[in-house]
């Protein structure tokens, strides 16, 4: 776990410094890990597990929006796990359920490599639809038509610029979107 | 959306970099500030008699007191801002106002005073003191909100509080130049209340607003 954690604020240093694919590589790393934790968290408040992927997607997106307040000189997961429980307890809450999660949920879990369950269409997905057109557009394109962003400004017309500030545009009213829910 | 969809479009805005919440926070007071100021002068001012006020330590004194707040609840409430933070090591900052104050209320004790204890407690700006440190507070209490939620407080309402101690400070600040009430014992009386009034609504506020 030391060796993994170690790893992974390695990775964050690199992402934090303009490197896109160790960014990749490190959210693809933690993925398991939050789903675990969420699953364990889903579990304890009797509530159905195949709930988790929205709890993982919600703390990815927060993992994203707010990695400003980490510190680099700071080992990266206490960073990540906090933002994790309290994506957790918002999610349990917002389902009526006022539970306090074990601080250990997240840290202490296996992770689980199985998957992702997709039971229902995501909170995302149901939420996309609710964007500005030219900000649903440019998303969908990256986000599910795997497109480059210069591929993406091509197909619309739009300065790469304007295609990533669309995208983080996007990313932050689906943030706040799921908050309001 | 699949998850792996979604990472591979967060790893595409990793371009995207957010300002510091130090920046943020600095921005926010620097245009709150000029409101509670504007509050200040319309409605208070500063005392007439302040050339010789400045030769009174008490009236400096408080000064010393309430910016020590307001400097403290700004360390605070920016640790606060990261999610992994707790309050374990940091409260004691808070208690630095409290321990001028303290030993402010010691000193005059030790001097010859003309005016009773009680008089000197109970003042006559009391009423004054109660309505305008929260009222120009809330400008300030806004800014510091806009700026923190820029952060990731994950304990929201804790944040708010400091939130509050942080604008009652500044707010206070302004209220010591206009208020001819200088002992200590007023001020640990009349602008703690008043503080923690504030400080409720920014924890009630914070509780709110902070969630991210």
């Amino acid at each position: 776990m030391r060796e993994t954690e170690d790893e992974w604020t390695s990775l964050m240093r690199l992402a934090i410094s303009g490197d896109s694919a160790a960014y990749h590589r490190l959210l693809r790393a933690v993925t398991p890990v939050l789903r675990a934790g969420a699953r364990r968290g889903l579990a304890r408040a009797g509530q159905p597990v195949d709930q988790s992927e929205d709890i993982v997607q919600d703390i990815l997106l927060a993992v994203h929006l707010k990695r400003h307040t980490w510190d680099t000189n700071a080992p990266f997961a206490p960073w990540l796990f906090a933002i994790a429980r309290n994506k957790l307890i918002d999610a349990l809450r917002r389902r009526g359920r006022r539970v306090f999660v074990n601080i250990d949920d997240f840290a202490e879990t296996i992770p689980d490599e199985s998957a992702a369950e997709t039971a229902s269409p995501s909170e995302i997905a149901a939420q996309l639809q609710t964007l500005p057109p030219r900000q649903r557009d440019v998303l969908q394109s990256i986000a599910v038509e795997s497109a480059s962003i210069r591929d993406t400004a091509a197909k619309f017309a739009m300065s790469e610029g304007a295609v990533r500030v669309a995208l983080h545009r996007a990313l932050t009213s689906l943030t706040a979107k799921l908050r309001e829910q | 959306m699949e998850t792996e969809q979604l990472i591979r479009t967060l790893a595409a805005d990793n371009a995207h970099r957010a300002r510091p919440v130090g920046f943020v926070l600095t921005c926010a007071l620097l245009a709150a500030v000029p409101v509670s100021v504007a509050m200040f002068l319309a409605g208070l001012g500063v005392r007439s008699d302040v050339m010789t006020a400045m030769h009174n330590p008490f009236f400096n004194l408080k000064f010393v007191e309430t910016l020590a707040l307001a400097i403290s609840a700004i360390a605070v409430s920016l640790h606060l801002s990261r999610p992994e933070a707790s309050m374990k090591g940091w409260g004691w900052l808070l208690l630095v106002p409290l321990m001028i104050l303290a030993a402010g209320i010691a000193s005059e004790m030790m001097m010859p005073q003309e005016v009773p204890m009680m008089t000197r407690l109970i003042g006559s700006n009391s009423r004054v003191c109660l309505t305008a440190i929260p009222l120009m507070s809330l400008p300030l209490l806004a800014g510091t909100l806009i700026g923190l939620r820029h952060g990731a407080p994950t304990r929201p309402a804790v944040a708010g509080a400091i939130a509050g101690l942080l604008s009652a400070g500044l707010a206070a600040t302004l209220y010591a130049s206009h208020c001819t009430d200088d002992s200590p014992l007023f001020v640990v009386t009349w602008y703690t209340i008043a503080t923690a009034l504030v400080t409720a609504v920014g924890a009630l506020a914070g509780s709110k607003v902070l969630r991210f």
